[in-house]
């Protein structure tokens, strides 16, 4: 029997205007996610994959409520939390958590490790006293492999990996059941990438955490994540099982996007889809297929219609005509 | 004689190191990368190669420069001037900031062209180049200013820019790292196709060992400071030595290749001026020795044109 999903989208969909000109009239719209439906259980890893300006970033947001949606339904635990607000919202933002890209830029650079630690936990109210506050930072910061001596030191006195470690303790303060991780090793060293990609997942084993994993690394997505959504100009073009679509990916872009990977050992390179181009501009992007200019096997009928995401057997599902 | 020599190079930054008896070297229409971690040194080299540091607080107490033969630290500023921008042409990191961003695309190109061809300072000559490195409809584009531009688009105007010299080196500093994948791809296609037409030789910087097969004839490794293991690509990549190699390579998700558990290296990348005693990686080597922490070893040469700096290196 399936498990019930714990975070559920239907048809999102997120777009903003555009404002031009000296009155800030409204020019046109930008569809920074288009119909996006997705689901995610609890203890789950969900990658969320695709180029700068696919919208990657802005569903992610989207989803936890970080930002209005323009349409569709997401559901948190089988609730309905698309319109909720105030108070009840603040409740359910205990389960859901973020952690985001920069380290440098994401922690307030005058407050100690213990005030942005200790804040969250003040919030909702999750420490009934000073010592047990005290106690609960030092926890947290042995679970995310930090000294418990260092909570009265500042950002600028950690290195990027540990900085992104207090980020990951701040998100887990409030016991969230669902943490968005926006990019969250891009801005690490190599070697500190490795260190942080095995914390999450030993986080996730300890405390069944469901993981929304933001990335344009397609390579630490298929090893972090159970599934795949591939994203281009705010559309699902792709999605199913990590090792699947990675080994035998069906849309042209979800190809062109494995074969772009750098390969390290000579013996496995892989021959290279070459994209020409860029991503065009979501202001105004191309009818039909929105991946089209830039597919190496469009036809006419790919200019003309939008193909529907459909579903294939293995739980995989792709927009494609040609497929 | 090698196109690029460094020997011995030595940089200070007041009195903090940060390059620390570097030698290198690379011949005419030949790639070497330089690879490493953040605050390795890597960049600093790059950039010592023209004189682009500021001096002071940079300054460089012992070692050699040589470009064709002459060495750049010892040079009078009219021959430095033909050196850059000239012999050696630079693209670096982050277009959208080395760009300027007041002056339209074919009027920057132009300005490049002035200093070292002025007898090619021509409105042709600017879309020559933009046509070169693969920027479509040229005729358009050069009345762009950069915020026009895409990433990628911005970055091969970068490189139209370092090319207008004609030059002989081109010193490519991580081009690819604010990128997206697909344009990374096409960027380093684009950077071997105008090596096979114009011959010159690339000094690539980078931190992502996979652009490394891609592209490059030779690897060095660079630590704290210090090159640790130097040698013909397709070897490092597949026989790493160096543990600090070998770890790296371990640590980098490859796709398809299904593991439950990263390797990590634990603890962090020593910051300017802080390293440990003896051997630099020492601290956080998985095979590291007791003797380890006594003195730095020697880069030893294990077999011809390849060189460790680890005496306990086994193959």
């Amino acid at each position: 029997m399936p498990s019930p999903a714990l975070l559920e989208a239907e048809h999102v969909r997120v777009h903003f205007d555009v404002r031009q000109g000296l009155l800030s009239r409204v020019q046109g719209q930008v569809r920074a996610v288009d119909d996006v439906s997705l689901e995610l259980a609890s203890g789950e890893t969900l990658g969320l994959v695709g180029e700068s300006g696919c919208g990657k970033t802005t569903l992610g947001r989207a989803l936890i409520r970080l930002i209005p949606t323009t349409g569709g339904v997401i559901r948190f635990d089988g609730e309905d939390i698309t319109r909720m607000e105030g108070r009840a919202l603040r409740d359910r933002r205990r389960h859901f958590q973020m952690i985001f890209q920069d380290p440098f830029t994401s922690l307030n650079p005058r407050c100690t490790v213990a005030d942005i630690l200790g804040e969250p936990l003040d919030i909702h109210g999750l420490t009934p006293s000073p010592e047990a506050r005290t106690e609960r930072i030092r926890e947290l910061l042995r679970g995310v492999g930090l000294d418990p001596q260092h909570a009265n030191r500042y950002p600028h006195e950690f290195s990027g990996g540990q900085r992104q470690r207090i980020g990951i303790a701040r998100a887990l303060a409030v016991e969230p059941r669902l943490i968005v991780c926006d990019e969250p090793v891009s801005a690490l060293d190599v070697s500190v990438q490795a260190q942080v990609i095995n914390l999450l997942q030993d986080l996730q084993q300890q405390r069944h955490l469901a993981y929304l994993f933001i990335s344009h690394d397609l390579a630490v997505v298929e090893h972090l994540c159970h599934r795949i959504v591939v994203m281009y100009l705010g559309r699902v073009m792709e999605s199913g099982p990590a090792s699947e679509l990675c080994r035998e990916p069906l849309h042209p872009y979800t190809r062109a996007l494995v074969s772009a990977i750098p390969v390290v050992d000579p013996a496995s390179k892989r021959p290279r889809i070459m994209l020409g181009g860029d991503v065009p501009s979501p202001i105004d992007p191309p009818p039909g297929c929105p991946f089209h200019p830039r597919c190496p096997v469009a036809e006419a009928r790919c200019r003309a219609e939008v193909p529907v995401l459909r579903t294939l057997d293995g739980g995989r599902s792709v927009a494609c005509h040609l497929v | 004689m090698p196109l690029l020599e460094l020997r011995d190079l030595h940089i200070h930054f007041g009195a903090t190191p940060a390059v620390d008896g570097v030698s290198l070297s690379l011949e005419e229409g030949r790639t070497l990368c330089l690879v490493g971690e953040s605050g390795c040194g890597k960049s600093i080299t790059a950039l010592s190669i023209a004189r682009l540091l500021p001096m002071p607080p940079a300054h460089y107490p012992r070692g050699e420069i040589l470009v064709d033969g002459q060495d750049v630290l010892r040079m009078p500023s009219r021959q430095l001037q033909r050196i850059r921008g000239g012999t050696v042409g630079y693209v670096f990191q982050e277009p959208g900031a080395s760009l300027n961003p007041v002056l339209r695309v074919g009027t920057q190109i132009r300005e490049a062209l002035e200093l070292h061809r002025p007898e090619a300072a021509t409105e042709a000559e600017v879309l020559r180049l933009l046509r070169l490195v693969g920027i479509p409809a040229p005729e358009s584009r050069i009345r762009d200013y950069p915020h026009q531009l895409s990433g990628g688009m911005a970055q091969r105007v970068m490189i139209a820019m370092g090319l207008a010299s004609q030059p002989r080196l081109l010193i490519a500093d991580e081009p690819t790292t604010a990128l997206d994948v697909t344009v990374q791809a096409q960027i380093i296609e684009l950077l071997k196709r105008l090596q096979g037409e114009l011959g010159m030789a690339i000094l690539l910087i980078t931190h992502n060992l996979g652009l490394v097969t891609d592209i490059g004839d030779r690897v060095a490794v660079m630590y704290a400071g210090r090159i640790v293991e130097e040698g013909p690509a397709s070897e490092i990549l597949t026989q790493p030595r160096h543990p600090y190699t070998r770890a790296l390579l371990r640590s980098v998700p490859e796709l398809g290749r299904s593991t439950d558990r990263l390797a990590s290296i634990p603890g962090t990348v020593p910051s300017l001026g802080q390293w440990p005693t003896g051997c630099r990686f020492a601290p956080r080597c998985p095979e590291v020795r007791p003797e380890c922490g006594h003195h730095m070893p020697e880069l030893q040469e294990i077999t011809p044109g390849r060189t460790v700096r680890c005496p306990f290196s086994e193959p």
